[in-house]
């Protein structure tokens, strides 16, 4: 059963680095799509939408397409650092971020909206620079709807399945997640296995909204 | 050398609003330390007031009060809103939800990219609050105030920033008549004990005949200079 915590902490580790990336990159791009105006946005949002409704399959294909050993990105870091990014922990991180950006993306971009712009003009007047405004004003106010949507990716990130399977494999110990231990699992036909990776992926999910629901309304009540 | 001008605005801007576009033209050079922007609503009044502030860009023009250069187009200035040190009181007032009175108060006291804390305990924004009267809810969130405390706290926030002139959009629009009245002498008394240049917004004929020393009539983005007691009689036609 060694194995199952391996999958676990594993499966963890990268969803917990799927949501950081996605704490910078979905809050910064949600922030400029909630705020600038420019041809073409209406596009760039369907573009960055894309990942949530397309078959994590063909994401999977996409990032191969990429990331693989011949792809565009894959052989140039390949040829000048050496560096293999397909069948690592490292691309099973690119898949899940990928995956559940559009969940951290759309929701930062809901709550900066409902952020009164006139709150920014008034901190403008105050002193503050552009920086400054965001963090003094901004994402403090948008802040509950940003954390809705981390909690979504993280729990999405921890079920990643197709995309992860293409591009980071099934290696035991090293890229197998527990959803894929699970199938391979099953697969197999060990129903032990299975059943206790299965409790634990239970276990984990329970534990994550339990948490997610202790720390969202206390924070938010103190300020409201 | 005479004395510079304490408000020397000339603006244009170019407004497009749901169904009308228009020019927004603002001239005037005023030596009254009260001017009173005036006008219906729909005239650009706050876009006027957003343009002096540095919050909007106009097209072209020149800012410049008690003779500090705030915008130039012809020499290529242009402060930002940070820079220009003009205390702006917005008409729903835009006190910040999240931060209790005393932060809200103190909000200019602390430079960088934090709040300050709910224990700081600031001299200078101590000092208005207590001006203010505002002890007693120092420690209240925005929603919890009455309209009367709401506006003191905009004051006192916009204050603690030794601001050199202060701009005010309808400031007791959001009131009821008694306590209008009462805040508007306070107001008065303020701007008298300060020496503090002030341009105030509004189609509120009571806020002319107290508080301007010069009515600045704004129509349809076009103005017309008249002193206050021409207003009033316009307006009463």
């Amino acid at each position: 059963m060694g194995d199952a915590w391996i999958a676990l902490s594993l499966t963890l580790k990268v969803a917990g680095w799927a949501t950081a990336l996605n704490l910078l990159m979905g809050v910064g791009v949600g922030f400029a799509m909630a705020r600038l105006r420019f041809p073409g946005r209406d596009l760039l949002d369907a573009l960055l939408t894309l990942p949530m409704v397309m078959p994590p399959t063909v994401l999977g294909y996409y990032l191969l397409v990429l990331i693989g050993s011949q792809g565009v990105i894959g052989a140039w870091l390949l040829q000048h650092f050496g560096i293999r990014l397909i069948f690592t922990w490292q691309a099973a991180v690119i898949a899940a971020t990928i995956v559940s950006f559009p969940l951290v993306f759309k929701a930062a971009r809901a709550a900066f909206e409902t952020v009164d712009p006139q709150l920014e003009d008034a901190a403008r007047t105050l002193g503050s620079g552009e920086w400054a405004v965001f963090f003094r004003v901004s994402l403090p106010l948008a802040w509950r709807g940003i954390l809705a949507g981390l909690l979504l990716a993280f729990a999405r990130a921890l079920g990643e399945f197709g995309a992860t399977l293409m591009v980071a494999g099934s290696i035991r110990g090293k890229t197998q997640t527990l959803s894929i231990a699970v199938y391979e699992a099953v697969q197999a036909g060990q129903d032990d296995t299975a059943n206790f990776l299965v409790a634990v992926t239970s276990i984990t999910c329970i534990a994550v909204l339990l948490s997610a629901g202790r720390l969202v309304p206390g924070r938010v009540a103190a300020r409201a | 050398m005479p004395a510079p001008p304490v408000w020397d605005v000339r603006l244009r801007r170019q407004l497009r609003q749901a169904d009308s576009r228009f020019d927004l033209d603002l001239a005037f050079s005023s030596d009254a330390a009260r001017v009173v922007l005036f006008g219906p609503s729909g005239a650009g009044k706050t876009q006027a007031l957003r343009l002096i502030a540095g919050i909007a860009r106009p097209d072209d023009g020149r800012v410049a009060v008690v003779g500090r250069v705030l915008y130039d187009r012809a020499a290529g200035v242009s402060l930002s809103a940070p820079q220009r040190r003009l205390a702006t009181m917005f008409q729903d007032y835009a006190l910040f939800p999240h931060l209790t009175v005393r932060q809200n108060v103190a909000y200019a006291v602390q430079p960088g990219w934090r709040n300050p804390s709910r224990r700081l305990r600031d001299p200078k924004a101590e000092s208005w609050i207590e001006r203010f009267g505002l002890q007693p809810v120092a420690e209240h969130y925005p929603h919890q105030l009455s309209g009367g405390q709401r506006q003191r706290t905009a004051l006192a926030r916009a204050l603690v920033t030794e601001p050199a002139a202060l701009l005010l959009d309808e400031p007791f629009a959001a009131l009821d008549r008694g306590l209008r009245r009462q805040l508007r002498a306070e107001l008065l008394q303020l701007q008298q004990a300060l020496h503090l240049p002030m341009l105030l917004i509004t189609h509120d004929e009571e806020d002319l005949e107290v508080l301007a020393e010069q009515v600045v009539e704004l129509s349809a983005g076009k103005r017309v200079l008249r002193d206050p007691a021409d207003a009033r009689a316009a307006m009463l036609r």
